[in-house]
């Protein structure tokens, strides 16, 4: 058993799964289910001002796209933040945070943009005990259009502004949470950099609408015969998020500044990518809400198995391994050659490798009479789309030309390593 | 009544009342919509799908699953229903693990198929279930085709012609229309009178007129036929059922295997059939499978089948077998019938052992003996009254690719006819070929 301890811009937790700030993190009894059942920390469901609780609707609040055995695969929610009294949270979370000392307990917060209301939140929570805040600047729907959320997110200069007013009224370690809901994730980022962020989370939920009603023409999830976007997260966002987290990972401006990974976590393996993308540690919301908390026992298992196959002493010899490795395209080796090459002992002859490249690529596969499907390496450009296709695991594989060899397609010998940046095509080059 | 499966003799009544609507209910009902949708989801819309190479009909198979998976079905059964019209029936009697499933590559992946007939049916089921026929008439061409035989591949024909525009009379022997799929197939396959549902679904087509109890050579003459339409399709089946030719043949409760699988399929009441205790079945095909499960479903006691040959070599699929093995049949393989014993009823049947060897097959000295109160013969059927002036060979009407006969003006198909595999789906496939080409023929 591999060692899971994490501590994450200071706050220790047994594992690096925590859950996100949202509906299973709203009171102390999900918060304490979730730790009986092993997750290592929680971000409290967000916390708005004091004053008359916040208005969730009552007709459904989240809608979904499955697979075809009704396996969730994305999920969107219009529900707010907290709907509980203020008070009540604060004493939930002080006695969680007394009986589960081992365990991370951070509080996500969302107020008005000016700061007297953030001064006076952060001193409502001081005597929780709580780890750390997290501010939500991320949810797209609904606060949002009352100025709060994504709606400051989408701002880095409010990010800047808010974080300062946060560092300066708190002590607590301060983590940054991000929307993904704009250009370039890189520019919040550095924001809250700026602003004295401990870290920055990411991804909070996509504005989304999952599916549209074809017989009442409204999107759902409906409301009384209407429906608004919704944050959309699950596994289908998870490419999403990978990416947003390796650009500030391997960004200068923020390179170095921890990241809690959050968006599609649902396996130990989806962790284990976040964090060799550079996440300390990771969130997870959806998987939870679809299987409930004891998935957390595989993550652990899981990631533990792993970390001792690869020999690594704890998380942090995972986090950020990956980050080197993630490029801009004009970098990638234009003289590294594959072509697919296809085992026929495996190959059980759906003949979708085939159809795929004939109707939609380079006519690169061929088929005989007797369903025998090759590669015809003098058109393979080794665009992959075969292996993506075939439902049979490894049985078409790329496999690189060695240097010096002739790659029938271009009647080219494979050479050195050679970039875009120094090709001949290049006009850029051409003009020096 | 009083009898149990222990009871001697031939006697109804052997089990408690609730059994026989058990035993005789549908063997596999359909898919429930979750449960199409995640079978459906296993396909893989394979390339020029082997499926699809691998059915007599050529039904769009890939195409007909992804309709299912996107929630349209009654799309689905309309690609079925183009290729085969009785696509309700093959869903249920086709041999698919010798057919598209066999062909799946599913099966060669993880030796587990798509489960083809299961979505087939749930997909014509729900359009046959439905008000109206998904395809119209043409407008009538004034041209006439008569069609002997109202069994797959005469109806089939009948249903593609009638879609051309043609006015088609079709003459069956048998009180009711349907062939084999009313008289032929054991009954948990085609429950809840299946048979005749999917006959008036097809009438509805419009321009088929039936007349039943209209046999050829008795009541009808080939010849006024010939010269009262345009065309003729012979889709008359194998009426005829091969003897043992052992002694004892004549005894008492000594019958053959489709005469009690078609008083089955006509019987009302299960418990009013007569089954004996021990019962014997001779022969290795579907129709052999078919009495050997069902004597066993009226509360026989032991059923026996026996096959003269090796077992790889039974005309019954290994699902069949398994299906018989696991209803509680025994299967003898090697064996072939020497005699049958009894005064005036059968108490025994004897048995040689068998060596397949390259000159034919040879009976030996060893010899065993069955109890036997009940035989059935299925040793195969027969052409009989083939009409004069039709080449046959090995006693089949012999046809072209296009279900041509010899004589001109006259086509064939089905189990009668050269080509098939006595199958439903083959005759389906003989009889909608044999109509496209008389449609082309007389227009």
């Amino acid at each position: 058993m591999a060692n899971l301890a994490s501590t994450f811009i200071g706050i220790k937790s047994p594992n690096p799964f925590w859950l996100a700030s949202a509906p299973p993190t709203d009171k102390a009894y999900n918060v304490e289910r979730a730790f009986e059942a092993g997750w290592g920390g929680v971000v409290w469901k967000t916390l708005g001002l004091d004053g008359p609780p916040v208005v969730n609707v009552s007709g459904p609040r989240y809608g979904a796209i499955w697979g075809a055995d009704r396996r969730l695969l994305g999920l969107n929610n219009i529900e707010l933040i907290t709907d509980r009294p203020l008070q009540v949270n604060l004493d939930e979370i002080k006695a969680v945070k007394r009986k589960w000392r081992d365990r991370a307990l951070v509080i996500s917060l969302m107020v008005p943009c000016d700061e007297e209301s953030w001064k006076g939140i952060l001193a409502r929570i001081e005597d929780t005990e709580a780890d750390g805040v997290e501010l939500n600047f991320g949810c797209p729907h609904g606060m949002a259009e009352r100025g709060m959320g994504s709606a400051v997110g989408q701002v880095p200069e409010y990010i800047e502004m808010v974080t300062r007013w946060v560092k300066q009224h708190s002590r607590m370690p301060c983590i940054v949470k991000l929307t993904p809901n704009i250009s370039d994730i890189r520019k919040p980022a550095e924001a809250a950099k700026r602003g004295g962020a401990d870290a920055v989370s990411l991804i909070n939920t996509i504005n989304s609408i999952t599916s549209v009603n074809l017989d009442d023409f409204a999107p759902e999830p409906m409301i009384d015969g209407k429906g608004t976007h919704g944050g959309y997260c699950g596994p289908a966002v998870k490419p999403i998020a990978l990416n947003m987290v390796a650009e500030i990972a391997r960004h200068p401006a923020t390179r170095g500044l921890p990241i809690s990974g959050i968006g599609g976590v649902s396996t130990w393996r989806d962790a284990a990518e976040f964090m060799a993308l550079g996440a300390g540690n990771v969130q997870v919301c959806t998987a939870v809400m679809t299987y409930g908390f004891k998935i957390v026992s595989e993550m652990i298992s899981g990631l533990s198995d792993y970390m001792d196959r690869k020999g690594f002493a704890s998380v942090d010899d995972l986090v950020g391994r990956a980050v080197p490795n993630v490029t801009d395209w004009q970098f990638l080796n234009l003289n590294y050659v594959t072509k697919a090459q296809i085992d026929q002992t495996s190959c059980i002859k759906c003949g979708r490798c085939h159809i795929a490249c004939e109707d939609t690529s380079h006519q690169a596969i061929a088929v005989s009479p007797e369903r025998v499907f090759t590669v015809k390496d003098e058109d393979c450009v080794a665009c992959n789309l075969c292996v993506d296709v075939c439902p049979v695991e490894n049985c078409i594989t790329m496999v690189p030309l060695a240097k010096g060899s002739v790659d029938p397609r271009t009647g080219r010998r494979v050479g050195d390593y050679g970039n875009w940046t120094t090709h001949p095509n290049n006009p850029s080059v051409a003009a020096e | 009544m009083s009898n149990t499966s222990l009871t001697p003799g031939v006697v109804p009544g052997r089990l408690a009342a609730e059994a026989y609507a058990r035993n005789f209910a549908d063997a596999a009902p359909r898919l429930g919509r979750h449960e199409a949708m995640v079978a459906a989801d296993r396909c893989y819309f394979c390339f020029d799908a082997p499926c699809t190479t691998a059915c007599p009909t050529s039904i769009d198979i890939p195409l007909f699953i992804r309709q299912i998976a996107t929630g349209t079905p009654d799309a689905a059964a309309k690609t079925i229903f183009a290729q085969n019209i009785m696509g309700g029936m093959c869903a249920r009697v086709c041999p698919t693990e010798t057919l598209c499933e066999e062909a799946c590559v599913r099966e060669a992946a993880e030796g587990k198929p798509v489960e083809i007939g299961r979505l087939q049916r749930y997909a014509t089921d729900g359009l046959m279930a439905q008000a109206g026929h998904p395809f119209t008439r043409a407008a009538a061409t004034g041209k006439s085709v008569a069609v002997v035989g109202a069994g797959p591949a005469g109806l089939a024909c009948a249903h593609r012609l009638a879609m051309k525009g043609h006015a088609v009379q079709v003459y069956d022997a048998r009180p009711k229309p349907g062939g084999l799929n009313e008289y032929g197939l054991a009954t948990y396959k085609t429950a809840d009178d299946f048979a005749q549902a999917e006959v008036d679904w097809l009438l509805r087509i419009g321009g088929i007129t039936l007349h039943q109890g209209v046999s050829l050579g008795r009541e009808v003459a080939l010849a006024d036929l010939r010269a009262s339409h345009d065309a003729v399709f012979l889709g008359v089946g194998l009426a005829g059922v091969n003897g043992l030719r052992v002694p004892g043949e004549d005894l008492k409760n000594v019958r053959n295997a489709v005469d009690f699988i078609a008083e089955l399929r006509q019987a009302g009441d299960y418990s009013s059939l007569p089954v004996g205790r021990d019962v014997v079945v001779i022969g290795g095909g579907m129709t052999a499978v078919d009495a050997a499960v069902q004597a066993r479903l009226l509360g026989a006691e032991t059923v026996t089948i026996v096959y003269r040959r090796g077992q790889e070599k039974m005309s019954a699929s290994g699902y069949e077998q398994n299906h018989a093995t696991s209803s509680g049949v025994r299967i003898i393989c090697n064996a072939a019938p020497v005699a049958l014993h009894g005064t005036g009823a059968v108490t025994e049947v004897e048995f040689a052992h068998t060596v397949d060897e390259p000159g034919g097959l040879r009976l030996t000295d060893q010899t065993f003996r069955l109890a036997a109160d009940q035989v059935f013969k299925a040793i195969g059927q027969s052409l009989v009254g083939a009409p004069e002036g039709l080449a046959l060979q090995a006693g089949k009407i012999v046809v072209d690719a296009a279900g041509r006969t010899t004589l001109p003006g006259i086509w064939a198909g089905g189990d009668c006819a050269t080509g098939g595999e006595d199958l439903t789906v083959t005759a389906v496939a003989q009889g909608r070929d044999a109509a496209e080409d008389i449609h082309a023929s007389i227009s």
